[in-house]
């Protein structure tokens, strides 16, 4: 029944896919969705395209215990307005994740992710799901305790805007997402994008850890804080973070709108001088980088145990 | 524990407040009030029982942000240095999205069930001014700039006097009350009056039909045996109101039409408009695409939406319809239930459950600028642009459709009443759990599920009221309240459902309500039993009447099989979307409606849908008086074009398009701005179906009602290649142009009118307006044989007339054409910007002496005579071998030619990349004016790379004239003749578009994004 309901919503999002049983050793993704989540169907290709195995679940799903997010390699928030986004981007979600009880002894969704990233998974939010695991304290959780430390509020324009922006790599960050990257482009599309760091202590803290893993760049290729270089005014012209582990990440912008080089606003022009340009988008390669890397350290692993069990 | 409680969130001293800060400029530069510095709080009254510390513990972790609000518990209070206050709330019943939030949130930090249909929680907004304002002023902000009084509750005053607060306490006790509404022996007088008085919008030989549908002995014996009234109940009177309204019967478009055309003495009936030139146009159509081994074309006219066939697994779903009248009053709620409703179309056609794909939608308005009085009743057209922008915004960008193209059209005629039109494109499969997924198929037995939100007064009598003009007088209860969450929940569940073969069918709750959905889908199994004392309500109070007809938002009604009921309220409950089991199907022929088991309403099937007496309507054609103006000629033109770029129906609308999602679901190839800076304006938008495949289909949207002012046939025929035009520009192709082919296309109607019902008193001009409607369906009817294009869907909107204070403002008779097509292979879209230096330009098509109804000549306060023509056979000539030209890769960039002409299009090339084009004018014999700036249609600004310039010329012949070439500087420079006629900087020439009257208003002008700089 369970597995009926995740295969019926996997289904969903693809028509035309035809399902592939995945071999084993592949990575999976889980890609929550209900409740005001729209993104998860690009969020679901991307992971598809990058090698591994996506997985899209109603988020009561997971709080009825039907699915176990322990059961897969990356949980992932995805873009949208969940439960509508009235009292502020992201914030009725986290309070769900966060007080909610899921099973006995008062154990929350939040106890579970905390167990998650202690067993070293990765924890990916874009956009809406990045205000929620910013509203949760799960980025940038300097203090480890899963506290707000830092807010995401309204734009400074005062407007949702979709627009295309220039990102660069913080060549600080520590998290296997960006791996490789220096600079990104990826459109924004929110309302609510605008990092507001309470005092001097804590930005000192995210600066001095790159957890300020991604900035918004102007057109002469330094982080600005002009608009619309600079969409929203965000602190620190940050549009991501990630914890101090670097297993979580989360950004404004939707890397999972850019799978294809056709995504781009310049594609035509830029296919014409470089008609032999790969035709993946820009945004894949932080998906595929996240496969890579789980692929290697389980590949690692495995041989590291076989070493021993020779031994 | 106290049962009320208040939590005030105010922002912590130095965070940034741009709620408030927006409130005071705009109420300075809208009203010209100085308020003074302004804040803003959020406001939540909870009425649940709640210790200090749950309350406590509620504030500050579930609604305050700890780095960005400070919180206070019951007590409004203000800041030092603040005088007066602005309050908004809600009126009851009124859907407060984020009081169900909270809510929600309150749940879960409890840990406690908590029943979110009853409202616990209040969202208001309070406003701190610093200034002392007089309460007339402080209520002109309330309701000019913050609040709506049909929606809103509205509090204002000095601080030191106390802040008044108000919580909404929704409805009485039930009232189960049903009333008999006597029609025998009533005069034809007294009848008008009961159908203006309860706004059934009926007719007196409606009425009179009506009431002899009652008088017959046959009715008189059916109802006795079951228990009814001889005279009819106020339900029945109401659902026969709904039933036969113009919004749901459209009897204007099925009326039988005596028209006579002055000038040349011909004279002809015409058996329905409808049926005439719409459905009987689209049969031939269909018979030639089928002669031809296109077998593509679904469904069309018999259901929600028209279904088109992409590949042998799927179905694309197309629908476009009009919001005017709630638009009108409310302009947020009438858009946003306007994109939400359309979105209900397509979803559920046939079985039900299609997933969107995008949205569209083109408005008209007023003038935003005007600056005159206004009408009791009406509002600003600034006002409804900017709360019609906010509802689509919200109606798409919430429910994770994208807004892939669009288009905005200004006259002061909408002033009145604007014309919002949503489209909505959605891909089916062919089957659901091995059934046709276009099908509606009931059965008697057949249960009656309603799904999605509740049931309120909001929204009771939408499709009479739409029905007639809009006057001073419109009731605060035909608004209606949109709740995306709400609708994006049901439509999650309905794509599950269908696709685990849970749904029979289904369909919209919209206009009429109940009384409509249940009515029609009745028609299919030839009757029902709804027993509407289970229908859940928002709040009580309401009669059994009013629940039938409310058209309250976000609604479905599915149909389903016994057997398979339980499976789907357990999926139902999962998912947290409310059923509801409201009745079942019959075969009996009769709408039988009851109450705890009292008769309520009982109707024959028949008289209900086929009853309404046709009507006989008289059209009158007279060519308009016009003559060509004299416009001094000019040496130079670059003064002309810059204005015409800085024009209203010209200017770049970026700040609108960027509040719009048009990139969500990661599929959309063309947006609406594409090119390295982002501004360069696309013709049509084109989005892939999956990940998986490269088919997509393009969308277009013409619309050119100016044109109308010469000739009705000529503006709908050029509206009509409009569209098909933008297509072709994309690189799309025409249908049918080599067997078995299955490139669909699929094309919606949609008419909006003035009233064009003749009245020597109150409507004189009527058949003169009503030929106007003749000329363009007749244009319709020409256009799709021509092109062996279908229409699948459509609309039509009569009585688009605003009446106030003894003046009345109607609409110009438009129509939209919507188009969608499909694309073979979405990387062979072509863009309408310049991309490379030396590529060389062309002008493809023909230009006539047509300034009539031009832009240029509206520069001039002329409207001119020589109205722009479509030669179809030439047009799909040119068409044809376009696709041909695209087929060999010969098309670098290409973009249509409309508004502002030649000149314009030129200009508007260059905004991708910041280059410039060099441009000679051959002498044509055509006078330069023309040359630059008429607005023939059937034209394209093309490049051409130049290896492929002998292809190119080869393939296209006389048809492309060479212009120049695309340059690496930044001019645009037009010779004619060898003089320079137009020189300009293209910086320059962006900068007036970039900074035109629409992005003014919305205050979204940068210098920034005008810098050469500005590149991706």
């Amino acid at each position: 029944m369970v597995q009926d309901a995740t295969q019926a919503a996997h289904k969903v999002q693809s028509e035309v896919q035809t399902q592939v049983s995945a071999p084993a050793g592949t990575v999976r993704a889980l890609i929550l969705t209900g409740f005001g989540i729209n993104c998860e169907e690009e969020f679901a290709a991307a992971y598809r395209m990058a090698g591994a195995e996506p997985t899209i679940v109603h988020l009561n799903q997971v709080l009825h215990g039907q699915v176990s997010i322990h059961d897969f390699d990356t949980l992932n928030f995805p873009g949208g307005f969940s439960f509508g986004d009235d009292l502020g981007s992201g914030v009725v979600l986290a309070n769900k994740l966060r007080y909610r009880q899921t099973g006995p002894g008062g154990r929350t969704l939040l106890d579970d992710i905390k167990q998650f990233i202690a067993e070293g998974k990765f924890v990916l939010g874009i956009c809406n799901g990045f205000q929620v695991l910013v509203k949760l304290g799960l980025l940038p959780n300097l203090s480890g305790e899963v506290t707000p430390e830092v807010t995401l509020t309204h734009n400074a324009s005062g407007r949702y805007e979709d627009r295309w922006v220039t990102l660069r790599v913080n060549p600080k960050a520590n998290t296997p997402f960006l791996k490789g990257i220096d600079t990104l482009e990826v459109p924004v599309r929110h309302g609510e994008g605008r990092l507001v760091i309470p005092d001097a202590a804590i930005q000192q803290r995210i600066e001095a850890g790159g957890l300020n893993c991604l900035s918004y760049l102007d057109a002469s290729g330094d982080g600005t804080d002009i608009y619309p270089f600079n969409p929203n005014g965000a602190a620190l012209n940050c549009a991501g973070l990630t914890d101090p582990t670097g297993q979580v990440f989360g950004l404004m912008p939707h890397p999972e709108a850019f799978l294809s080089a056709y995504n781009h606003p310049d594609w035509a022009r830029r296919r014409r001088q470089n008609p032999q340009a790969s035709e993946e988008g820009e945004g894949l390669r932080i998906f595929k980088n996240i496969v890579e890397h789980i692929a290697h350290s389980r590949a690692a692993a495995t041989s590291t145990a076989e070493l021993a069990t020779q031994n | 524990m106290t049962d009320t409680h208040t939590i005030q969130l105010t922002l912590k001293p130095g965070q940034h407040d741009g709620d408030g800060q927006r409130v005071a400029e705009a109420a300075a530069r809208h009203l010209g009030l100085a308020t003074g510095r302004v804040r803003s709080a959020a406001l939540y009254t909870v009425r649940y029982p709640l210790t200090e510390t749950q309350l406590n513990n509620f504030a500050t972790r579930c609604l305050a942000d700890p780095v960005l609000h400070d919180v206070r518990l019951n007590g409004l209070t203000a800041a030092e240095g603040f005088a007066t206050y602005i309050l908004v709330a809600r009126r009851p019943g009124v859907t407060d999205d984020e009081g169900t939030s909270a809510q929600n949130a309150l749940a879960d930090i409890l840990n406690e069930p908590l029943d979110t249909h009853t409202q616990h929680i209040f969202s208001k907004r309070l406003y701190l001014l610093e200034n002392d304002l007089p309460a007339d002023d402080l209520r002109r902000i309330a309701e000019e700039l913050l609040g709506n009084k049909l929606i809103n509750w509205l509090e204002v005053g000095r601080v030191a006097d106390g802040i008044r607060d108000y919580t909404p306490r929704p409805g009485g006790g039930a009232e189960a009350i049903t009333e008999i509404v006597k029609l025998t022996g009533r005069s034809d007088a007294e009848l008008v009056q009961l159908s203006k008085e309860n706004i059934y919008a009926l007719n007196l030989e409606e009425m009179r039909a009506v009431r002899d549908y009652f008088a017959a002995a046959e009715t008189q014996a059916e109802r006795k045996a079951a228990g009814l009234p001889a005279d009819p109940t106020d339900c029945e009177l109401e659902i026969i109101a709904q039933t036969w309204s113009e919004h749901c019967k459209h009897k204007e478009f099925s009326a039988l039409i005596n028209y006579k055309d002055l000038e040349t003495g011909e004279e002809k009936q015409v058996d329905s408009l409808f049926k005439t030139y719409i459905k009987d146009a689209t049969s031939e159509v269909d018979r030639q695409l089928r002669a031809n081994g296109n077998d593509w074309l679904i469904k069309v006219f018999s259901d929600n939406a028209g279904a088109v066939r992409i590949n042998p697994d799927s179905l694309f779903v197309w629908k476009v319809e009009t919001h005017n009248s709630p638009s009108a009053i409310d302009p947020y709620g009438g858009a946003i239930t306007g994109i939400l409703g359309n979105n209900r179309d397509p979803l559920a056609t046939g079985i039900g459950g299609a997933q969107l794909l995008f949205n569209t939608n083109v408005l008209c308005f007023g003038n935003p600028e005007y600056d005159g009085p206004l009408l009791t009743g009406q509002l600003h057209p600034r006002r409804i642009l900017e709360g019609v922008r906010k509802g689509i915004e919200d109606g798409g960008n919430k429910s994770g459709v994208p807004t892939v193209n669009g288009a905005i059209v200004f006259d002061d005629r909408y002033a009145g009443k604007p014309l919002v039109y949503c489209g909505t494109g959605a891909v089916m499969p062919m089957q659901f759990a091995g059934k046709d997924s276009w099908e509606k198929i009931i059965d008697a037995g057949d249960r009656i599920i309603m799904a999605g939100g509740r049931v309120g007064k909001d929204g009771i009598h939408g499709a009479t009221f739409s029905s007639i003009e809009l006057d001073e007088t419109a009731p605060a209860t035909a608004v209606q309240i949109g709740s995306p969450i709400t609708q994006k929940l049901a439509m999650d569940f309905l794509m599950l459902a269908s696709r685990r073969g849970l749904l029979k069918c289904s369909t919209d709750n919209g206009a009429g309500g109940l009384s409509s959905s249940v009515g029609e889908l009745a028609g299919i199994s030839g009757g029902a039993v709804v027993e509407l004392e289970r229908v859940p309500l928002k709040y009580p109070g309401l009669r059994p009447w009013e629940i039938f007809v409310s058209e309250s938002q976000e609604r479905f009604t599915l149909v389903v099989e016994p057997g398979k009921m339980a499976e789907l309220l357990a999926l139902g409950q999962e998912m947290e979307v409310e059923l509801t089991d409201i009745g079942h199907f019959t075969s009996d022929g009769f709408l039988d409606v009851r109450f705890d088991g009292a008769p309520v309403a009982r109707l024959n099937m028949h008289f209900l849908h086929e009853g309404v007496p046709r009507k006989i309507l008289e059209a009158e054609w007279t060519k308009p008086a016009a003559a060509e103006p004299e416009i001094p000629a000019a040496t130079d033109y670059t003064a002309t074009l810059g204005q015409l770029l800085g024009s209203l129906n010209i200017c770049s609308r970026e700040s609108i398009i960027r509040q719009y999602d048009h990139e969500v679901k990661g599929r959309t190839i063309v947006k609406p701005l594409m090119g390295a800076t982002g501004q360069a304006p696309q013709d049509a938008a084109v989005v892939r179906f999956n990940f998986e495949s490269w088919e997509g289909v393009a969308v277009s949207n013409g619309i050119l009602p100016r044109y109308g002012d010469l000739d009705a046939y000529h503006m709908s025929a050029g509206a009509f290649d409009e569209a098909v035009r933008q297509i072709i520009a994309v690189g799309g192709k025409l249908p049918n142009l080599t067997p078995g082919d299955g490139i669909f296309w699929s094309v919606n109607d949609n008419f909006c009118v003035p009233d064009s019902v003749y009245d020597p008193a109150t409507n004189p001009d009527g058949k003169q307006k009503l030929a106007k409607l003749v000329r363009m369906c007749e244009a319709l009817r020409d256009a799709t044989a021509a092109y062996c294009i279908p229409l699948t869907s459509g609309k039509d909107s009569m009585k688009n007339d605003f009446k106030a204070d003894g003046v009345k403002i109607s609409v110009p008779p438009t129509v939209l054409y919507s188009m969608t097509a499909k694309m073979e292979d979405v990387r062979r879209s072509i863009t309408s910007d310049f991309k490379q230096a030396d590529d060389v330009v062309y002008l493809l098509g023909e230009t006539h002496d047509e300034l009539g109804g031009s832009e240029y000549y509206a520069l001039h306060g002329q409207l001119g005579a020589n109205v722009p023509k479509v030669d179809f056979e030439k047009a799909k000539a040119l068409y044809t071998i376009v696709g041909q030209a695209n087929d060999h890769n010969l098309i670098q960039s290409c973009h249509d030619l409309s508004d502002g002409g030649l000149a314009v299009a030129l200009a508007e090339c260059t905004f991708g990349y910041n280059c410039g084009a060099s441009i000679d004018l051959r002498e044509t014999g055509l006078a330069l004016p023309a040359q630059l700036f008429s607005e023939s249609h059937s034209r394209f600004l093309a490049t051409v790379a130049p290896e492929d310039v002998v292809a190119f010329e080869q393939l296209l012949g006389g048809r492309a004239t060479r212009l120049g070439i695309v340059t690496k500087d930044v001019r645009l420079v037009v010779r004619h003749g060898g003089h320079e006629v137009i020189s300009a900087d293209t910086d320059v020439l962006r900068s007036l578009w970039t900074n035109g009257p629409v992005n003014k208003l919305l205050g979204v002008v940068s210098k920034e994004n005008l810098s050469h700089s500005n590149s991706l």
